[in-house]
């Protein structure tokens, strides 16, 4: 999605690009500046705070973390990236070619049905999974009845908590985000120079590998990063499958050995490996211009499969489809109609429910000012310093959930006890823990994690809109202020409403920083599904599941429609 | 909110005001909320205090000392003697001094200084599939390569391992506690992880022949009735009450002390008072299947089918101490890995 925006953006704008060096000096939009750097130092403090933990020393046991916890913590995750990488690319690939490459029946539907599995977050899939592929699960129930074995002590499958099986469940939700972009990369690739490749002498599967796989090589990178950091942050899933990764490794420093320096020396690792996904994404997005942006021709025409060959194309098709989104989805509604048919819905997951929704939209509503403070001093004041505060705001996109939690618990925990000690001298009685109890320190975090979704979606939304608007309202004695709420604003509806829609879901969704940042006695509906996945035990979880699946889907409903409309306006 | 009869006859008859209206008490707890739960249902029926929970599965020690001065927190109640002492060490809690609390429990399952109480006590069993030719077993066999890829345990990590983990430890000294877990290790059928239950359901599903696991958990799932499915897992197994080849059985205790900065004080000593009381410690033995504190306290018909439990006779003071060390020790053996 992003590929595909900033795509777009860069070709509105290059006429614009000019004009953009031309923009106003002076003091206009200072404060607007300051602001956002403001909103850059909310996101620093916690790496700062993150940093300060570390060289807070660890008692001596820094050899044996790193021999013993750190390194075997370190070449999980690696491995864990690695398959995950291969995974998503080749999926995510093969996929986008097929779609974008062919036609056959049922093409328009997989066209954004692939993008399903985004929907499920990792934690879901492996709880889903888990229960699905244990030895008593309906799975290899059916076939040892089909197999005629009768006990699982004669016949079962591999067990699916090990390290394959994390790869392929976090495989299959995560393809997407290779799928998303490199669909749109080889549906703008111009037929033109494929078929130069044609005239040539290359076979259609020279074609692919020799020029259209290299051309999107971009995208793929883009892509397979944010994947990865999203594998890089995942929590549940890692542990319910028993792979110890650095997040895992985090988590239990902090929790298990009660070691904060501990677990905020592992994080600093966590955000090396995260500069070089970082780092693999930039350079995909500088490559990007000279793939995407050269030419603006006549789109391929996608090869007609008929027959077998066309049915056989959907069925390889709508199995990622059905793996990664159909069964799971199937599952828990199944689950919760039995458990909503004994039970009933209690109220305790009304409350998670209510807690939940709370939660995200404060969440959206700060990351979304944030986001438009950011963006809107860039545009005021275009220039390596708005770049910069916009590239350190975005900063939190790429750190994983545990480590923001950590680096926001110690300042705001500080924060608390100082407002309380001062409001107890002036006024014989405090507020308590006013932000860690009001649930304002896990929105914290949530800002921190989300703010990037928010500075890069209005960005894309304000790249959209002629400069000469801009200059146009100043010269109607317009300031700042003004041009923002009459013009920039009314004109980027569209694309905050889908930052708002993807915040929103993506705070519904987050389980790592919830889970040691929430408010006393608050669980969310991801706690309570980690909770009861911890113990083993399958109780509302699936309920709790399926609300967060049922809106996860609507966002990637909106990404589809944005990704049908963007290729119309291509085509 | 309601009051029952008996607390409002109490109440008045105590002529104790507004107890019925205001009285509030933040517990937090690392226990699982299904398992406190009717605790403290029946502790509000009586006394009519609200309680306010904070279920933290993790963190919950870190979390009262970011809270400082200022933490809600009247009561911490959380499993594992070392979490219990981990409160003592980080200046969280206070002495008891309720004499009825203190009579009620045993002096060896007091804190330091008095600063935390037993609740309740579990043993660390071993669940083995119920054909499996087997009446006994002792811990140290569970590295036998006998069992090689037939053993199920969660993390290693987790304070129930370590805390028996220790307990080896003590009995045995450091080069042997490593061996051992190293072929524990060798022996287990899966990664460490999940929950004490998965154990039975693996143990059902065929992955593995025994698994170590909490015995309050067989009654959990023999009578589970929201999620009949545990059933068939608690009646696949046969519960093993392991000893020590030099002593007995290890069991850890779930606990309770009242916060240093308790804002309620007077309710979480009602609290303490009431979870040792005669009512509360037959609920921890029929409701959750555990070993009461107070003597003389029934079992649960389950729990008293496993046995006559023989308690290994290290203090539980001495066994915490060597936590930190077998915690390495998991992470050195790759136990997890």
């Amino acid at each position: 999605m992003t590929t595909t925006a900033l795509t777009a953006a860069a070709k509105t704008q290059a006429g614009a690009r000019s004009a953009l060096r031309r923009a106003p000096r002076g003091r206009t939009g200072r404060a607007w500046v300051w602001a956002a750097a403001g909103v850059a130092v909310l996101v620093l403090i916690p790496v700062a705070a993150l940093l300060w933990q570390a060289v807070q020393g660890s008692e001596g046991l820094w050899s044996h973390l790193w021999a013993h916890v750190l390194l075997p913590a370190l070449g999980q995750s690696l491995i864990l990236l690695g398959g995950v990488g291969v995974v998503v690319i080749a999926l995510g690939t093969s996929l986008a070619w097929l779609v974008a490459r062919h036609d056959f029946p049922g093409r328009r539907i997989l066209d954004w049905a692939l993008l399903l599995p985004l929907a499920v977050p990792s934690y879901i899939i492996a709880f889903v999974y888990l229960d699905l592929m244990h030895p008593l699960g309906p799975v290899q129930d059916t076939l040892r009845a089909i197999l005629g074995y009768a006990s699982p002590r004669d016949f079962r499958l591999p067990d699916i908590r090990s390290m394959p099986g994390a790869i392929g469940l976090l495989g299959l939700v995560l393809y997407p985000y290779v799928y998303l972009p490199v669909r749109a990369m080889f549906a703008m690739q111009a037929a033109g120079l494929l078929e130069a490749g044609r005239m040539l002498g290359c076979s259609r599967r020279a074609l692919f590998w020799r020029l259209a796989l290299p051309l999107a090589r971009p995208a793929i990178a883009v892509g397979a990063s944010l994947a990865l950091m999203e594998a890089l942050n995942d929590i549940g899933a890692s542990e319910f499958l028993g792979v110890r990764t650095l997040t895992v490794s985090v988590y239990s420093t902090w929790v298990t050995r009660s070691d904060l320096p501990g677990a905020a020396q592992i994080a600093l690792v966590m955000l090396v490996v995260v500069a070089g996904l970082v780092a693999l994404e930039r350079l995909g997005r500088r490559r990007q211009r000279f793939a995407g942006g050269a030419q603006r021709l006549r789109p391929v025409t996608p090869l007609r499969l008929h027959g077998l060959r066309g049915w056989l194309a959907f069925g390889l098709g709508a199995l990622p489809v059905l793996l990664g989104f159909g069964v799971p989805l199937a599952w828990l509604i199944s689950e919760s109609v039995t458990r909503i048919g004994t039970a009933g819905i209690s109220a305790q997951l009304r409350t998670e429910t209510l807690n939940t929704l709370l939660l995200s939209a404060g969440a959206t509503i700060a990351v979304l000012t944030g986001g438009a403070l950011v963006a809107f001093a860039a545009r005021l004041r275009p220039g390596a310093v708005t770049a910069g505060i916009g590239r350190l705001a975005s900063l939190g996109y790429a750190m994983p959930g545990t480590v923001i939690a950590l680096g926001v618990l110690v300042p705001v925990a500080g924060l608390d006890r100082l407002i309380d000690t001062g409001a107890r001298a002036l006024f014989d009685a405090g507020p308590g823990l006013l932000l860690l109890g009001s649930g304002i320190a896990l929105g914290y975090a949530y800002f921190v994690r989300f703010l990037a979704i928010s500075i890069g979606g209005i960005e894309s939304g304000f790249s959209q809109i002629p400069r000469s608007l801009d200059h146009a309202a100043r010269c109607l004695g317009h300031g700042p202020g003004a041009s923002f709420r009459r013009l920039h604003l009314p004109l980027t509806r569209p694309a905050l409403a889908a930052a708002a829609l993807l915040v929103f879901v993506d705070s519904m969704k987050e389980l790592s920083a919830t889970l040691l940042l929430r408010p006393v006695g608050v669980e969310t509906l991801a706690t309570h599904l980690y909770g009861e996945a911890a113990r083993g035990t399958y109780e509302e979880g699936a309920v709790a599941a399926l609300a967060i699946v049922a809106a996860g889907i609507a966002p990637v409903i909106a990404l589809a429609r944005l990704g049908r409309r963007k290729s119309t306006m291509v085509g | 909110m309601t009051i029952s009869l008996r607390s409002l006859i109490l109440s008045t008859a105590l002529l104790v005001p507004g107890v019925a209206a205001a009285a509030e008490l933040n517990l937090y707890t690392s226990r699982e909320p299904g398992l406190v739960a009717p605790l403290l249902e029946a502790f509000t029926e009586e006394t009519g205090v609200t309680v306010n929970t904070v279920f933290l599965k993790d963190g919950l020690a870190e979390r009262v000392q970011a809270e400082g001065a200022s933490s809600p927190a009247d009561v911490l109640m959380a499993v594992d003697a070392g979490n219990m002492n981990d409160f003592v060490e980080m200046g969280l809690t206070q002495p008891i001094t309720s004499k009825a609390v203190l009579a009620a429990v045993p002096t060896a399952l007091h804190g330091p200084d008095d600063q935390w109480v037993a609740l309740s006590m579990r043993a660390r069993v071993v669940y083995a599939a119920k054909d499996l030719d087997i009446s006994s077993i002792t811990y140290e066999d569970l590295a036998d390569p006998k069992w090689k890829g037939k053993l199920c345990i969660r993390s290693g990590q987790h304070p129930y391992n370590t805390a028996l983990f220790a307990a080896y430890l003590a009995h045995h000294g450091a080069e042997a506690t490593e061996t051992w877990l190293a072929g524990m290790k060798d022996n287990l059928a899966r990664t460490p992880g999940g929950g004490d239950r998965d154990g039975a359901k693996d143990i059902l599903g065929g992955i593995c022949d025994i698994a170590v696991a909490n015995s309050y958990y067989v009654g959990k799932m023999r009578t589970n009735e929201k999620d009949p499915q545990q059933k068939e897992w608690g009646e696949a197994i046969k519960v093993l009450l392991p000893t020590f080849e030099d002593g007995g059985t290890h069991v850890n205790i779930s606990g309770a002390a009242i916060a240093k900065h308790a804002p309620n004080h007077a309710e979480a000593v009602k609290l303490l008072e009431f979870l040792t009381s005669d009512d509360a410690q037959k609920l921890y033995a029929e409701a959750n299947f555990e070993y009461p504190v107070k003597a003389g306290a029934d079992l649960s018909p389950i729990v008293a089918s496993f046995g006559d439990l023989k308690i290994d006779s290290l203090p539980l003071s001495e066994v915490v101490a060597g936590r930190k060390q077998v915690s390495n020790m998991v992470d050195k053996v790759g136990f997890n890995n």
